[in-house]
């Protein structure tokens, strides 16, 4: 039995880096310190949904074959392609992602990673209008105003609170996790007497403010006002995070946008002649106006409330755009929580080897980028791809319908180490070692700061590393159509 | 008896629960629970007659999937139902990506209906029923 420390979590884009393992005849057995998810992959890693060996569908139906005849079978599909679509990356290393953008050069296809359903608009708002960021060392350190707008960590990125807002102890800003608890007990006791009200057994009427009405009743509670870090969030629903929040904004679905320009105007001191906005009456937005320009340094969390919604990438530019404003008053960064442990890692890749993040298209022999066309949703939703490699993500469960028709009515090559919805779909499997646990390799965190991922137990005997499986397709692939060249050149001759 | 038909915003994302399946393996159990359902409000399941647990009809102009109805249980959501990202989410969201590459996966319109005799699909049901694989 040994125990491996400081292990990078291969989860969400927190990638928290103190994770502590046990490992025992070459397999994970105990996980300390990681989120539900976490223990999630590190215990589940080896379970039964892996798949064992590569596969490619004969008859309608997948079939074990070698590991030289599915590289081989990937490669001729990705050399006979005339327009094929490499898409995922965001749950593989950075090496394995360089190999991606060559491979994507070599066959003239487009090269898009989950960013472009996820905060693609993100990086579009950034290229309009720029981003004040900062990274989460000195938001865990600094920052005393912590707005979530449009995000639920709780549930996706569970230990950001704890290790980089609000329950981290900082060296200037201390953690809220103690009022937290205050809070909780005071909600179960009023709970409690509310109970005990219904039942008879006590006469007094207890204030109990409804659930999902803390904008709507009795005006904004004092804990804006209070000492210490503030946690603020802005949702259309009340979510975990929501729950914990010393203010929560319910904003109507689809009118993020409004609320964002009301505040612009609010923090310049502009008078409203409307009494709400998008469900939010203007005292509340005044009150967080007012924290926003009083704060030392804040900072805004988004998430895909803003991403996906009415507006899209306009949300994105006008979060940026309210964030450069408070600059004029005081400290203030906005920063995506972005979702996959390396899509960072994928866009900055990409970006290096290609100078785009996102949706690179080398058809023309040179990467273009143009959104809308070059996105490979867009581009499977008119039909336009001959053939596509999915690598380390599951299109078939997250893309909508009309785009998985596309891809499965062309050849479909997986690489990837579980049977997900796309792997169930493909005609060429390909299992893979995991990143961050079978494989070392490198990701980048939300805020760009690049983390070492470990090799803690060795992969099962035969799976290879998406690097690995990768350069051997490249390497296929140049073969391939360094024969045709030569058939080409001998029939010229003839 | 309920109302037949209830118009709704419909929204997609991420569940703690749907996160834990995902990373379990997308063909386990516990991937199919989290992520084959739809949060309602409490409200609206009375207005429809559906009990927490039944089965609902989600329909959109991109399509429709039969779910598990369950009661949000952390506030008064009225108008608003809440699937977790899957392919059982997918299956309805728009697919207008408006001209970004980014599909409407948020506050697009939606209807729910009760369904008690039709069943919530696997996903391997599902994709076989959407992509004949």
């Amino acid at each position: 039995m040994s125990i491996v420390k400081s292990v990078t979590c291969p989860v969400c884009g927190s990638l928290c880096d103190d994770i502590e393992l046990t490992i025992e005849n070459n397999e994970v057995v105990k996980v300390k310190y990681g989120c539900a998810m976490s223990e999630s992959k590190f215990l589940g890693y080896k379970g039964e949904h892996r798949i064992k060996t590569p596969l490619i569908r004969k008859d309608g139906a997948l079939v074990p074959v070698t590991m030289d005849e599915a590289v081989h079978k990937a490669a001729e599909i990705l050399a006979n392609a005339t327009y094929p679509i490499m898409y995922g990356w965001s749950s593989t290393s950075c090496e394995a992602q360089r190999v991606g953008v060559e491979l994507a050069e070599e066959i003239g296809g487009i090269i898009d990673n989950t960013a472009v359903v996820c905060h693609g608009p993100s990086i579009l708002g950034v290229q309009e209008v720029g981003i004040p960021t900062c990274t989460l060392g000195q938001i865990r350190h600094r920052a005393d105003l912590i707005i979530y707008w449009g995000c639920d960590p709780w549930s996706a990125h569970p230990r950001h609170l704890e290790r980089y807002t609000s329950f981290t102890e900082g060296k200037f800003e201390k953690s809220e996790w103690k009022s937290y608890l205050q809070k909780v007990k005071a909600q179960a006791g009023k709970k409690k007497l509310a109970s005990l009200r219904r039942g008879g057994f006590v006469k007094f009427s207890p204030r109990v403010q409804p659930a999902g009405a803390a904008c709507s009743v009795t005006g904004p509670p004092q804990t804006l006002k209070k000492a210490g870090r503030k946690l603020v969030v802005i949702d259309v629903r009340k979510t975990m995070t929501a729950e914990i929040a010393d203010y929560f904004v319910q904003v109507e679905p689809n009118k993020d946008y409004e609320v964002m320009q009301t505040l612009r105007a609010l923090v310049r001191d502009q008078e409203l002649d409307v009494e709400k906005v998008a469900g939010v009456p203007v005292g509340y937005l005044e009150e967080v106006a007012d924290a926003l320009v009083s704060c030392e340094f804040g900072v805004i969390f988004f998430g895909m409330g803003l991403t996906q919604t009415a507006g899209k990438f306009r949300n994105i530019e006008v979060a940026i755009s309210l964030v450069r404003d408070l600059n004029k008053f005081t400290k203030f960064a906005i920063m995506p929580m972005r979702g996959h442990f390396n899509v960072t890692g994928a866009d900055v890749v990409s970006a290096w080897q290609s100078g785009y993040p996102f949706s690179v298209d080398f058809s023309l022999g040179y990467p273009r980028y143009n959104p809308g066309e070059t996105t490979c949703t867009d581009v499977l939703m008119r039909g336009e791809s001959d053939a596509s490699l999915v690598i380390a993500a599951d299109p078939g469960a997250n893309f909508p319908k009309r785009a998985v028709q596309h891809m499965v009515s062309k050849p479909l090559i997986v690489i990837d180490p579980h049977m997900n919805a796309t792997a169930m779909l493909g005609d060429v499997v390909i299992p893979s070692a995991f990143v961050g646990i079978e494989v070392e390799g490198t990701a980048y965190r939300m805020d760009h700061v690049p983390l070492p991922l470990k090799k803690v137990v060795e992969p099962p005997k035969g799976i290879l590393s998406d690097e690995e499986i990768l350069k051997r397709i490249l390497e296929e692939v140049q073969t391939i159509k360094l024969q045709r060249m030569k058939q080409t050149a001998e029939a010229v001759a003839q | 008896m309920g109302q037949q038909k209830l118009h709704v915003t419909l929204l997609t994302g991420r569940t703690i629960e749907q996160g834990v399946g995902k990373e379990q393996g997308k063909s386990s159990p516990l991937y199919f629970e989290a992520c084959s359902m739809v949060y309602m409000d409490g409200d609206d399941m009375k207005k429809l007659g559906v009990k927490n647990g039944e089965n609902v009809l989600v329909t959109t102009p991109d399509g429709s999937v039969v779910l598990r109805a369950i009661k949000y249980p952390r506030a008064a959501t009225p108008g608003l139902i809440y699937i977790p990202y899957g392919p059982w989410a997918n299956a309805v969201c728009s697919e207008a990506t408006t001209s970004i590459g980014m599909p409407s996966f948020k506050g697009t319109p939606a209807e729910v209906e009760p369904a008690p005799d039709k069943p919530v699909l696997s996903m391997a049901e599902l994709l076989k029923v959407e992509f004949g694989r």
